[in-house]
């Protein structure tokens, strides 16, 4: 699998994130040196090896419904750019 | 402006918000209601570093809402990251099922025009809620409550199978009426714990491939939903009448202006990068966990209202109305322990109550009437202790009150009067005050007779035994 500019400038675009040129070719670059050293991998015969998504052997790992306390509404608020009447003010995003 | 030559396909896009005390991956309260942000901690609001941990109950709602729609229970299930950014997502992804829902391939069966039609359920997934934005500064700003953020949710996706608007509301209608059975949600689409978005396409008779869709959003009750494709259908048929395409785009519904309009949204806005949460990890659900949920669900709308026609002879059509909702159902079924007349019962639950709630907004859990209270009342008609008519004003006071109807004759005098002297003098009286209209009823005009009885019955305050006043004010005529 190679990595081509273009989907370089789709994933930043995805992300939010503004890259030149120069920027859009060195992470081509190192993007694709990155899958290279994962096919690696391919080497190995994994033809037994069922696929999984976690390295660790847990499952049903759940907790019981009770509620437990929430923050102190002046914490939830302290990452807040800016806030009105209890509530997060951010800059309208129109869908 | 025909629909005649088109066949439209509708698939449905339902949101259930399942009734836990906690959130699904955190311990904040569910509570409907609460100030904004207060039920917010470090998980839920997507902070660095913090562990989500499942809550059994939402799996286990989910499991019994699967069950109940006939969902193949998933022997694997497990969560994925929807990626996407908006204020309404501190995490900037909602944590979703992508390849291995909960529960597919299920089906319910609806009826639209006396004819039972089954849609397909392709699946139904878990996944969390989103929060809440309000716009405000003329539209330049946000504000944004994350109470509501991390509520487990069911999503219910359709298959295409729904032909109609009416079908698409009779298919929501029996898809809340279940969930509402097996008491996993509120089911109320005004709080938002009901939700639905719909894909509408049309295409000429006999094409095999699917005309280009539109997503519809923002239908806020049932009947939008309905007015809304309705709208939707026409929309597209011009367009296609006039030899144009449809756009695919998500439309949002205008329930004021009773108009879809585009939201315009950015193409590459739908791509979400699902990949498997590595916080949390795989669900296997084995044949004991399925048999004990499965133990747990009701008996569901279909069976009741099948029930309904054998064990009670109530017609079709009134047993679907009763059944579409659980606590009319309950109140059906309790007021039969008081009364025979299944019959009658329906009739007063589908006429007076149902029309007192709509007409006032309201819901069966917002009045005081019972079952006892509705049984007795009956009762107290057939023994002839108060005529159809007073025991409407013994219903509406029930229904305010809830007090038995017993105590609520005695305490207003309400009894009927069947007492032949005290009508008889009643019925002289009238006689004496409309000599025209006793003079029309001798000259041939029965009509007339019912202007009479008008009369006596509102001189005695509507109390006066109906068959009584019509026999002692006819006889009183041959005279």
């Amino acid at each position: 699998m190679t990595i081509h500019v273009k989907d370089v400038e789709h994933v930043a675009k995805l992300a939010r994130l503004n890259l030149n040129a120069e920027e859009e070719q060195m992470f081509t670059e190192q993007l694709n040196a990155i899958l290279q050293y994962a096919e690696k991998l391919n080497e190995l015969n994994t033809d037994d090896v069922e696929p999984t998504t976690h390295v660790l052997h847990l499952s049903n790992v759940m907790r019981e419904d009770e509620v437990r306390d929430s923050l102190p509404i002046e914490k939830v608020l302290l990452n807040a750019p800016d806030e009105e009447d209890g509530q997060i003010k951010v800059p309208a995003v129109l869908e | 402006m025909s629909t005649s030559k088109y066949e439209t396909v509708i698939g449905l896009e339902v949101h259930v918000e399942l009734h836990t005390k906690s959130k699904i991956f955190c311990g904040c309260s569910t509570e409907f209601g609460a100030p904004a942000n207060t039920h917010t901690c470090p998980i839920c609001l997507g902070h660095p570093g913090v562990l989500p941990v499942l809550n059994r109950q939402a799996v286990e709602y989910a499991m019994k809402a699967a069950m109940a729609l006939n969902c193949t229970i998933a022997d694997v299930s497990k969560f994925d990251r929807k990626n996407y950014f908006y204020p309404d997502s501190p995490k900037a992804y909602q944590i979703s099922q992508y390849d291995k829902p909960i529960g597919e391939n299920g089906w319910i069966d609806i009826e639209v025009d006396g004819k039972t039609k089954r849609i397909g359920i392709t699946r139904l997934h878990l996944e969390e809620d989103a929060g809440k934005l309000t716009h405000v500064d003329g539209g330049y700003a946000s504000l944004v409550d994350f109470n509501r953020v991390g509520t487990p949710l069911v999503e219910i996706v359709s298959e295409p199978d729904i032909s109609s608007p009416e079908e698409a509301r009779a298919y929501l209608e029996k898809l809340r009426a279940i969930m509402q059975y097996c008491e996993v949600s509120d089911v109320k689409m005004e709080e938002g714990s009901l939700r639905c978005d719909a894909n509408i396409s049309l295409r000429p008779y006999g094409q095999k491939e699917l005309g280009t869709k539109a997503e519809l959003k923002n239908m806020n009750s049932f009947r939008g939903v309905q007015r809304g494709l309705e709208y939707e259908q026409l929309r597209q048929a011009d367009i296609l009448d006039d030899g144009g395409q449809v756009v695919q785009e998500t439309r949002r519904w205008d329930e004021a202006q009773g108009k879809t309009f585009s939201m315009r949204s950015k193409e590459e806005a739908h791509d979400y990068r699902y990949f498997p949460d590595p916080d949390l990890v795989t669900l296997h659900i084995d044949e004991a966990w399925k048999e004990r949920i499965r133990a747990t669900i009701p008996e569901l709308p279909d069976a009741r209202k099948a029930r309904y026609t054998s064990e009670f002879n109530l017609p079709s059509y009134d047993a679907e109305v009763i059944t579409s909702s659980k606590q009319l159902a309950d109140l059906f079924e309790e007021s039969l322990k008081y009364t025979k007349d299944a019959k009658s019962v329906a009739n007063w639950i589908m006429g007076d109550l149902l029309g007192y709630l709509n007409s006032n907004g309201l819901e069966l859990s917002d009045v005081q009437i019972t079952g006892q209270g509705l049984g007795e009342m009956i009762g107290l008609i057939e023994k002839g202790t108060i005529s159809s008519k007073i025991a409407k004003t013994v219903f509406k006071e029930m229904i305010t009150s809830g007090k038995l109807p017993q105590q609520i004759v005695e305490e207003q005098g309400l009894v009927q009067i069947s007492d032949e002297g005290a009508i008889l003098a009643i019925v002289n009286e009238v006689i004496a005050a409309n000599p025209a209209s006793v003079e029309d009823y001798k000259a041939g005009k029965d009509k007339a007779i019912g202007f009479l009885v008008g009369q006596v019955m509102k001189l005695s305050k509507g109390k006066a035994n109906p068959g009584l006043v019509n026999k002692l004010l006819v006889d009183a005529l041959k005279r």
